[in-house]
């Protein structure tokens, strides 16, 4: 009885303390042959880790790339309902796309470092941006890698090709290239399926301190990851929302048996 | 030894002994051509052939510089207007057109790349050899028969389109997907991200697609032949008629066997060829190395 009125209080003061970021109200996705997101209805909080978790194939990627309009690409894609974030309807914006995406960074399941050098990877954004001025740039550069813990590593090589990087050193350098735009959110794609443990820890402590500055959308399958990061988890199954809520709500009590069996399964 | 272990080690054998008839191929077709023009070149000095424009094999005077000029010339030509085009075509088949146009151009590609060239060359002299002669050259105050340099490149870029928007289709359709969102997702547009990304992605493929378009543009003879006009000269404008070497040796080899030394000419003719065909090789190979290292 006791426990059970703290948290109830517990999420009083959650819902209180959040602001939303992103309102996703209605969205349906469908293919030529199939209905891949169906009626989506989530509103993302401010500076915290949304996971958005389920297993391979329930439509994760895709919630995460009609965020920032990736779908654009795909023209069999059709896309309804609305994505607010700042209170406008990026679906419908035609002009202003590349400013619309450049409010978010992208980190992808395998780190695809731009075909230049580690500086030039970094300066990419800010100079679509509009950034001229080399001193602003050089001084982002190095404030972004010392970010996600890079700039030691790389500090004196920064003219050299990025595809030269291991693996785990590429999604860090990706990550800051994504954080060079200076985006409110951070979208990641299974951004630690590609890497080794330890650099998969690098990277998960990285989002730990980001989501003070950041807000922080990131897909996995992988429960015990969820589990480290999530403030707020998103269970989707076959282009469902199943259950979504406060973390510690969904991981200590699930309500539905699909969430109950994907979580004993998954330890 | 058992029976598979044999088979095992025969195969990887055999494999090396094809490998090895490949690379013996070009030396010995080289030193063949070597030993063929030995007869000229160790009675005339190797400058006043390569440099000298007297062309008269009745009284032994062999230069070969308007052919070698007529060459790079017809070569260049050709390929200033299929390069970009081939370029522009393979983005916007690739990026922006829709799937079914892309499938419906790579039969019409294999189908250009399979026409004969002799069929080009008609279509050269029927079409572009008047093209040039009535409306071209006029538009630049030129007089021209319209057997020509420009007719010969026109031909000839036509027919190395199919081959090098092949290979950069390739080149193209190897580029990841997540890199272009990558870069679109940090506010690039779609052109941004073809220039700064893709292109430089492809560069290799592209630089070495142009490489190989240019050997087999300055190979090729039929067509070119019946267009070009094969005058011996140096050509003054793309107007002018020219007389490639691959030209200069279809057409004579085999005749005018009583003029002396004239056999090894042509021999030092297709020598020259071969030797040019190498040092672009060797500079496109120069090139894909330097665009490597980025």
């Amino acid at each position: 009885m006791k426990t059970a009125i703290v948290t109830a209080e517990k999420r009083v003061e959650h819902i209180t303390t959040e602001v939303p970021i992103m309102n996703i109200s209605n969205l349906n996705v469908y293919s030529k042959s199939a209905h891949i997101l169906k009626n989506i209805n989530i509103t993302i909080p401010k500076n915290k880790i949304t996971v958005l978790l389920g297993p391979s194939g329930c439509g994760k990627t895709t919630l995460l790339k009609c965020m920032n309009r990736l779908t654009d690409l795909y023209s069999e894609l059709r896309l309804d309902g609305t994505i607010e974030i700042d209170g406008q309807n990026i679906l419908t914006e035609r002009n202003r796309i590349t400013e619309i995406r450049q409010k978010m960074g992208l980190v992808m399941q395998r780190p695809y470092p731009l075909p230049m050098s580690i500086y030039d990877n970094i300066a990419y954004g800010l100079k679509l941006k509009g950034v001229r001025d080399k001193n602003v740039i050089a001084e982002k550069v190095e404030k972004h890698l010392r970010e996600v813990a890079l700039w030691d590593e790389v500090k004196d090589r920064l003219k050299s090709s990025a595809q030269r990087l291991s693996i785990g050193q590429q999604q860090r350098l990706c990550l800051a290239r994504g954080l060079a735009v200076e985006p409110e959110i951070i979208l990641a794609d299974e951004p630690t399926s590609a890497l080794d443990p330890i650099s998969s820890r690098v990277i998960e402590e990285q989002f730990s301190k980001l989501k003070d500055d950041y807000t922080i959308i990131m897909v996995t399958h992988i429960l015990r990851q969820a589990k480290r990061l999530a403030d707020y988890v998103v269970f989707m199954y076959y282009g469902e929302i199943i259950e979504h809520g406060n973390a510690a709500d969904i991981f200590e009590n699930p309500q539905t048996d699909i969430l109950k069996e994907y979580m004993r399964v998954g330890h | 030894m058992t029976k598979r272990l044999f088979i095992d080690k025969l195969s990887s054998r055999w494999m090396v002994l094809c490998l090895s008839v490949l690379l013996l191929l070009p030396l010995a077709i080289g030193l063949g051509l070597v030993i063929k023009s030995s007869d000229l070149w160790l009675t005339h000095a190797l400058g006043s052939l390569i440099f000298s424009q007297d062309w008269s094999p009745s009284e032994s005077q062999f230069g070969f510089w308007p052919f070698i000029l007529s060459s790079l010339w017809v070569t260049v030509v050709a390929l200033i207007i299929s390069m970009p085009l081939c370029l522009l075509a393979a983005i916007f088949l690739t990026q922006f057109a829709p799937t079914w146009m892309l499938k419906v151009m790579r039969p019409v590609i294999d189908i250009l790349a399979g026409i004969p060239s002799v069929v080009y060359g008609v279509w050269g002299v029927l079409v572009i050899v008047p093209l040039v002669a009535d409306i071209i050259a006029p538009m630049f105050h030129n007089e021209s028969l319209g057997y020509s340099i420009l007719a010969g490149a026109l031909v000839l870029s036509v027919m190395s389109i199919p081959y090098i928007l092949n290979m950069i289709l390739e080149v193209f359709r190897q580029v990841p997907v997540e890199l272009g969102e990558a870069s679109l997702s940090l506010g690039a547009t779609k052109w941004e991200t073809i220039k700064y990304v893709f292109l430089r992605k492809g560069a290799t493929g592209i630089i070495s697609a142009y490489g190989l378009g240019f050997s087999k543009a300055l190979g090729e003879t039929i067509a070119v032949m019946m267009v070009i006009g094969n005058v011996v000269q140096v050509p003054a404008s793309v107007f002018d008629a020219g007389y490639p070497l691959p030209a200069l040796v279809a057409n004579n080899y085999g005749e005018m066997m009583s003029i002396p030394t004239y056999d090894s000419a042509l021999m030092f003719g297709s020598l020259l060829l071969f030797i040019i065909i190498i040092t672009i090789n060797v500079i496109f190979r120069y090139i894909i190395y330097k665009s490597e290292a980025i």
